[in-house]
């Protein structure tokens, strides 16, 4: 190779690089912003997390290595609330999406005033999670003035002290009344994408409604299903603000974002031992965020690179 | 067009009543608590906390109630300005930084697009209790709790991987003959997506812009955690309704309608374009 060709080579090199990198500019005060504010609380939260560290009464911070994660793994209200995470997600996000699909079928069909219905069905979704708590807690379940209460009553029965019977149940009933609406707009999209055609010839050659839905009909919804199921996971495992409203993390309806906060600055102020049970969190986020991506990939599958 | 796709489609009349009917039953149904709170706020509290009731006398006087200013305590107005200076710049923000990026991964994409769109979505997966102890900790020390930069930034983070992805699937709608175009003319990466992408996704942009600001309006935890005393948004107005001591339920309703309101109308407004967002972001 003589020196000129090797001065070429590197020159294009060179170019090459900087043109990669005028390609990632307009990528990179986005990214830098995200790494900066949502991955540095996760670096101190590890270090803190093999502190023992109290602010009430108030004591130095001192290393105690993995003490914190062995006590975690004996601590039932930890598994307690474990369990009600995974039980209020899988319910809420399954039952939301059936429902959601349900109205999204209704709602495809041509009927007096649909625009007006659609209206009425997605307004759960818009209104603030503290409010739509506290409306189904005074106003719905509540056993003196409360409007179901009131039906069980005229019905004959007794009534019943919804919140206090049914902790987690009464909180996912709020939590699917606000996400079904935003699952029956995914499926409507996907609904309004289908190709009336192929309908028409499944008809044409003698098939049934139910098998028209089952064979056309849901494959093609597949990828909207996924992505609702994917988007409301990642919103509902991390409810809050409904728990607090609702029961204030009373016995069966404590989930770890509740849990991990009443441990720390919620009134526990055991910085080094809830920074554990945040680790433990967010690795097992990890393990779902992993089998979620799994799901995006399959979605972005077969787009040119 | 409609008939004609209830014919392709074969649909009975009979069958179309009797569905029709039930969509407007399940509307009506899940509206109802809606309905109701906004029915409460125009009542007397005695008529409010007694068994159900649809004939009242209504009144505005909870309305003016929870607007009026108690010495002390947080005010309606100081709510409602924080609330939106902090939605409005946050989202502002997050499209500055979100717009680019799109561009970055869908138009022009870089070699990796994949994995840093794997990177923001997984983002969101992280909880935020998880987070909560550090930024705490942190905005105590650099006086971030108890004002609204605080907020903003933390919004930011919030609803910018939802921005990103939700902008480079609107983005790789746009033909790519129109941006090379556009290059060949001699327009930089501020031309072309001024002149040439922004027309073309500027519905996508509003829809993800809409749903960017609910989350930011709605957004409780954060800001009971970080901003109880000063810089307090909307939600936190209306929690403090909740009284121990004495009947507060039509206040509270009328205080939930408030609050509420600026969303909900823009919601309605823009239902259509984010069925279309969100479809495409299903898609491409």
């Amino acid at each position: 190779m003589t020196a000129a060709t090797a001065d070429r080579a590197k020159l294009l090199a060179k170019r090459n690089r900087l043109e990669a990198w005028k390609r990632r500019l307009p990528l990179l005060p986005a990214l830098l912003f995200t790494i900066v504010v949502t991955q540095v609380p996760f670096v101190l939260s590890l270090w803190y997390s093999f502190t023992e560290w109290r602010i009430n009464p108030p004591s130095p911070r001192t290393f105690i290595g993995v003490d914190n994660y062995t006590g975690l793994v004996s601590n039932s209200f930890f598994r307690d609330a474990a369990f009600t995470t995974i039980f209020m997600t899988v319910a809420s996000v399954l039952l939301s999406l059936l429902l959601g699909t349900g109205l999204a079928l209704l709602l495809d069909r041509d009927f007096f005033g649909r625009g007006l219905a659609r209206t009425l069905l997605i307004t759960p979704f818009l209104i603030m999670p503290v409010v739509a708590g506290l409306v189904w807690k005074t106003q719905m379940f509540n056993s003196s003035f409360g409007v179901l209460n009131w039906i069980l009553e005229t019905l004959g029965f007794d009534s019943i002290e919804f919140v206090s019977r049914w902790p987690a149940g009464s909180i996912i009933v709020v939590l699917v009344w606000q996400w079904m609406p935003f699952m029956m707009l995914i499926v409507l999209a996907g609904l309004q994408g289908q190709d009336p055609s192929v309908l028409e010839a499944a008809r044409v050659d003698g098939a049934s409604s139910f098998s028209i839905f089952g064979q056309i009909t849901l494959p093609q919804l597949r990828p909207y299903l996924e992505l609702g199921t994917l988007l409301g996971t990642i919103y509902l495992i991390q409810v809050f603000d409904h728990v607090e409203v609702i029961t204030g993390g009373g016995p069966g309806s404590t989930n770890i974002p509740y849990f991990v906060f009443q441990r720390s600055i919620g009134g526990g102020w055991r910085f080094g031992e809830a920074s554990a049970f945040s680790i433990v969190v967010v690795v097992a986020s990890i393990v779902i965020a992993n089998l979620g991506l799994r799901v995006l990939s399959n979605l972005l599958e077969g787009e040119a690179p | 067009m409609s008939t004609e796709r209830s014919q392709i489609v074969g649909q009975s009349r009979r069958s179309t009543i009797i569905l029709g009917l039930a969509a407007w039953i399940a509307a009506l149904l899940v509206f109802f608590p809606i309905f109701w709170m906004v029915l409460n706020g125009f009542k007397e509290e005695i008529d409010a906390n007694s068994s159900p009731k649809l004939i009242f006398d209504p009144t505005s006087d909870r309305y003016t109630e929870v607007t009026t200013q108690t010495e002390g305590l947080l005010g309606f107005q100081e709510a409602f300005t924080n609330s939106f200076v902090i939605v409005a710049i946050s989202t502002l923000l997050v499209l500055i930084m979100a717009i680019p990026a799109a561009y970055s991964l869908s138009i022009r994409p870089i070699a990796k697009w994949r994995d840093v769109l794997f990177f923001f979505i997984s983002t969101k997966f992280l909880p935020i209790v998880a987070a909560i102890l550090p930024l705490y900790i942190i905005g105590t020390r650099y006086g971030l709790t108890n004002s609204r930069i605080g907020l903003v930034i933390l919004y930011t983070a919030m609803n910018l991987p939802l921005a990103v992805w939700m902008l480079r699937s609107f983005f790789s709608e746009v033909p790519k003959e129109l941006v090379e175009a556009a290059q060949i003319d001699g327009a930089g990466i501020r031309g072309q997506i001024t002149s040439v992408i922004l027309p073309i996704v500027a519905p996508g942009i509003a829809a993800t812009a809409l749903l960017c600001v609910i989350f930011a309006w709605n957004e409780f935890f954060l800001a009971v955690q970080l901003n109880s005393v000063d810089g307090s948004t909307v939600p936190i107005w209306v929690s403090s309704n909740v009284s121990t001591r004495g009947n507060f339920l039509a206040k509270l309703s009328a205080a939930s309608t408030l609050a509420t309101l600026p969303v909900v109308i823009a919601g309605w407004a823009a239902q259509k374009r984010m069925i279309r967002g969100l479809a495409m972001g299903a898609i491409k």
